[in-house]
């Protein structure tokens, strides 16, 4: 937290400061910062007046790199962005490059697919639950998700064989079959997991401190969140019901049944109820989908090099974070012509302003561990 | 014997500490030995049986008075202050004044020592000897039985003074 | 002169080796202390905590203490040297103190001073200058917002606890440890019974006090990365760490001294519960049976070694306490079993510190002061009151004990009953304005 010298980097609305305000950095090296966001806040006292999000120190040119690989050779690099949530990366990529290409998955690999991402939702909200309560200082619930997330990634292992960088799927279905067991070590996991939601739940839900550090903290309306184009768990705790996966169903959504939660105040006590919320619905998503796995192909007839047609395509698809989409141009060569990314932490970190002003400097790592971003997607 | 020890010890530190507290140019070192200073007589009072001083002593100035002293220090841009001319041309006033309160002390030193100790104003202190009620239950005796009206009026004269400081420190309540 | 120097040495001998003694086991009981919290820390959190350094890491802290102590010794160029150096020594040297006022047993007291209370209650307020010059001299803003935080923070919850030990003196009549404890064998009753509320106000109060969670905002590391602690490392560090832990025992001491019977056995004045007196030898018995019942489980014959020796103390601490049972030892046995049962139940106190910080999520800065300011100090305030009130009822007006505790209880529960409804519905005042 250095007191800047440099006032001129501050922008526009952030006059320089007087004697009572101070310009106070926080990271890129701070603990709660989720990796290295750096963010200039302009202080009176404790109290945030006005702030600015350094981005970039995690800049890797993705979207610049699609432009030399094939788009096979791309898929992997996905993973990269959202590296908690690898699978629905790669979800929304192959789907976009499919769309593109006018083919479909197979309705077993559809199905794999949506039980593979729902776990990866899992996953992800897990992730965000332990280090949110972590920033707010409960020490033990990260404890508790790292330990059902570690189930989580054993069954991606013993699918694909890696735990984080999964690059599970391919442009046209499936990179591997399941392996046997897929659908007991899946129940298994979901049987037990209502338990461990509740366990979660008991620990921080009602507790006064917990309430009283979430309750009234950062918070956005469902207009403001909706100009400023927030997605996935922020947008529906403002009280919008907008999720891709039944607004724009992908993969076997459409068969499944399940809830999509809101809340209504848009604090962070809300966008934690509705991730709680969504993780059981996940599970509830994953129980229907294992019930009944068509047999058949994994992969679509696609053809070993890939060669789009010429034209372009955005498909967006519900991860963990939100909307995360893929903007996809083709010259009709094996090369992509443009990949954008429409990453739903870069997007949703533009709220962090709004929901900051008026609150105190503790409230900073509240508000960012409830936005849920993760800087290798904002910065790509 | 030890307690001649004690007191020149606990003396010399007090009036050394408070020598430093002036002269030092950076403010939290005037503190630390004004925290020196407080402490010493704290010992001082030790040594007259006076544990309850002692500890009050201790509770409230060096726990309490002087935590907040800190405070308030390091809140002040001390930068600013370091640079600053500490001293004024008011030292010959300084001086004299310092002068004329040296001669009239060992003026008091020298007639105490003529007069012997009958006199009634250098007579030393009633000392109670050390009985099987402590000191703690004594001071409350005289404070709140004895002198409960003064006591009380102080107080009160302190909350408003408290009162006042807030009205006058907060632009708005 | 020298006749003199002699005299005071042979007069002083003891008190000296006393002293010497908390210096030499101080570190090693903060030590085993942070080992305590990391086992019950792991347990709590689905792991094991350490197992490497010795048989279930019993000999961690020894490594801790070793790889501190070789650590480069780093002050920042910018500190302020003399104050930098001075305040890890001023907060030790405040922890290290109030041990001379704690009777852990009948035997084991060092100064039985008539003002004992009040010196543990003065010394460890000038344990707050450790902090808040180290954060001033370490010339980091972390450092220096802890710093303010922990003086802020201090200086409100002191009003708390002092209340709170009043609560328990009016009872006692005394501020010598030893008498408190002596009050509560003679009358029967450990004073928590009596003013419970006195209690809970200690208990919340010296989580504070000792900057633990959910009251940790001095070193949040989520905010403030370390806190006061930020630019401090290798032994330096370490003599902050013995401070916060010595700390924790010396506020865990001070609330069983005065609200938790001392070195008194539950159900002292009850021959009915002698049986009780079979406790402690039974419990070192147990402990020394699963040191040896692990003893095999071990891998590697130093880790069975050391396992060994481990039972071999429990073992050794066994035997007095099973001694002193043998009839004509009564005089012993006071001591001998004080000691355990002193011991224990700071333990026990330590114990809800630890729980307490692995469950609760931590307060924002104002809500902790809101805490302070808003309840505990009313409610303080308005228990001291109530227990006043019963005593006189009780010695001048001659109301039976338990009636006169009663109700002046009930009122005090009422009181903060109403301050907490009044809490609530400044929260939801606060929440609609903000929404």
């Amino acid at each position: 937290m250095d007191e800047t010298e440099n006032t001129a980097a501050l922008p526009v609305e952030m006059p320089i400061p007087g004697a009572d305000e101070i310009v106070l950095n926080m990271g890129p090296q701070h603990p709660s910062t989720h990796g290295v966001l750096r963010v200039k806040l302009k202080l009176d006292g404790e109290r945030i007046e006005g702030s600015e999000c350094i981005i970039g120190y995690l800049h890797r040119g993705v979207e610049k790199i699609a432009e030399h690989r094939s788009y096979q050779q791309f898929a992997p690099y996905v993973d990269r962005m959202d590296y908690v949530a690898a699978v629905s990366n790669g979800l929304g990529y192959c789907e976009a490059v499919e769309k593109l290409l006018g083919a479909e998955a197979p309705p077993r690999a559809k199905v794999v697919r949506t039980i593979l991402t729902e776990l990866q939702r899992i996953a992800s909200h897990l992730l965000w639950l332990g280090t949110h309560a972590l920033d707010i200082g409960a020490l033990t619930p990260v404890f508790y998700c790292l330990r059902e997330r570690e189930e989580v990634l054993k069954i991606f292992e013993k699918y694909c064989g890696a735990r984080l960088t999964t690059n599970a799927f391919r442009i046209g279905g499936l990179q591997y079959e399941t392996y046997d067991g897929f659908e007991h070590d899946v129940k298994r996991f979901c049987d037990d997991f209502e338990k461990k939601v509740e366990e979660y739940e008991q620990l921080l839900t009602g507790n006064r401190i917990w309430v009283g550090r979430t309750k009234g903290i950062g918070i956005l309306t469902g207009e403001q969140a909706i100009a400023l184009g927030v997605t996935g768990p922020p947008l529906r705790a403002s009280g919008v019901k907008w999720d891709i996966r039944k607004a724009m169903p992908y993969a076997a959504y459409e068969q499944y049944q399940f809830e999509i939660p809101t809340g209504q105040n848009g604090d962070t006590y809300d966008r934690y109820l509705v991730r709680m919320e969504e993780m059981r619905q996940s599970r509830r998503i994953c129980l229907q989908a294992i019930e009944n796995i068509p047999t058949g192909p994994i992969m679509a007839k696609v053809g070993k090099v890939l060669k789009p047609p010429p034209g372009e395509v955005y498909h967006s698809i519900e991860a963990p974070k939100g909307e995360i989409g893929y903007y996809v141009v083709s010259d009709g060569t094996v090369q992509p012509y443009r990949v954008r990314v429409r990453p739903p932490s870069f997007i949703n970190l533009q709220a962090f302003d709004t929901m900051a002003r008026g609150h105190l400097v503790a409230d900073v790592v509240a508000i960012i561990g409830t936005l849920d971003i993760v800087l290798g997607e904002v910065d790509r | 014997m030890t307690n001649e020890i004690l007191f020149y010890f606990f003396a010399g530190l007090a009036v050394l500490g408070g020598v430093l507290v002036v002269t030092m140019r950076n403010a939290v070192h005037s503190a630390v030995f004004l925290i020196t200073t407080l402490l010493a007589t704290a010992g001082l009072y030790l040594t007259l049986n006076a544990e309850f001083l002692f500890v009050v002593q201790i509770i409230l100035y060096v726990g309490g008075i002087m935590v907040l002293f800190v405070f308030v220090i390091m809140l002040v841009n001390l930068d600013v202050a370091l640079h600053q001319v500490q001293f004024n041309r008011q030292t010959w006033v300084a001086g004299l004044l310092s002068f004329a309160l040296l001669a009239e002390l060992l003026a008091a030193v020298a007639l105490a020592r003529s007069y012997g100790e009958e006199n009634w104003l250098f007579a030393a202190p009633h000392v109670p000897t050390v009985t099987a009620e402590g000191n703690t239950e004594q001071i409350g005796r005289l404070l709140f039985q004895n002198y409960v009206i003064p006591f009380e009026i102080a107080s009160i004269l302190l909350l408003v003074a408290l009162v006042g400081a807030v009205v006058m420190g907060k632009k708005r309540i | 002169m020298i006749q003199e120097a002699y005299f005071l040495l042979s007069k002083y001998i003891w008190q000296i080796v006393d002293g010497l003694v908390i210096v030499a086991i101080f570190p090693l009981l903060a030590g085993y202390v942070v080992l305590l919290e990391r086992k019950v820390m792991a347990d709590m959190q689905a792991r094991l905590g350490p197992m490497r350094v010795g048989p279930h890491g019993l000999l961690q802290p020894l490594a801790d203490a070793v790889k501190l102590m070789i650590k480069e010794d780093i002050i920042p160029e910018s500190a302020d040297r003399a104050i930098f150096w001075l305040a890890p020594v001023l907060s030790v040297f405040a922890g290290m103190l109030s041990f001379a006022a704690i009777p852990v047993g009948p035997g084991f007291l060092i100064a039985d001073m008539n003002i004992g209370l009040l010196f543990i209650f003065a010394v460890s307020s000038m344990g707050i200058f450790g902090i808040v010059l180290g954060g001033w001299a370490s010339n980091s803003h972390y450092s220096l917002m802890g710093a303010l935080r922990s003086s802020a923070q201090l200086v409100s919850y002191e009003v708390a606890v002092g209340m709170a030990m009043v609560s328990g003196l009016l009872l006692a009549g005394t501020l010598s440890m030893k008498d408190i404890v002596e009050y509560q064998a003679h009358s029967g009753f450990w004073l928590v019974f009596v003013a419970p509320v006195g209690f809970v106000i200690y208990l919340i109060g010296s989580v504070a006090e000792t900057n633990r969670a959910p009251f940790d905002l001095p070193e949040a590391e989520s905010e403030l990365v370390a806190g006061y602690m930020t630019e401090y490392s290798g032994f330096r560090w370490a003599l902050y760490f013995l401070a916060e832990y010595s700390n924790m025992v010396v506020v865990g001491s001070v609330a069983t001294t005065l609200f938790l019977g001392g070195w008194l056995r539950p159900f002292a004045g009850t021959h009915a519960m002698d049986f009780l007196d079979f406790a402690p030898p039974l419990v070192m018995l147990g402990v020394t049976g699963y040191c040896v019942y692990r003893i095999p489980k071990q891998t590697g014959w130093d880790q069975k070694f050391i396992m060994a020796i481990f039972a071999g103390i429990c073992f050794v601490v066994t035997v007095p306490l099973a001694v002193v049972l043998a009839p004509g030892l009564a005089a012993w046995k006071a001591g001998v079993h004080g000691a355990f049962w002193f011991i224990a139940k700071v333990m026990g106190y330590v114990y809800v510190f630890l729980w307490a910080r692995f469950t609760f999520p931590r307060y924002r800065f104002d809500q902790l002061m809101q805490v302070g300011w808003h309840y505990l100090i009313p409610l303080s305030i308005v228990n001291v009151m109530g227990v006043a009130t019963a005593v006189v009822l009780h010695r001048e007006a001659g109301w039976n004990p338990v009636v006169s505790i009663g109700v002046t209880l009930v009122v005090t529960m009422l009181a903060a009953l109403w301050l907490v409804r009044a809490g609530e519905r400044r929260e939801q005042t606060a929440l609609k304005s903000a929404a």
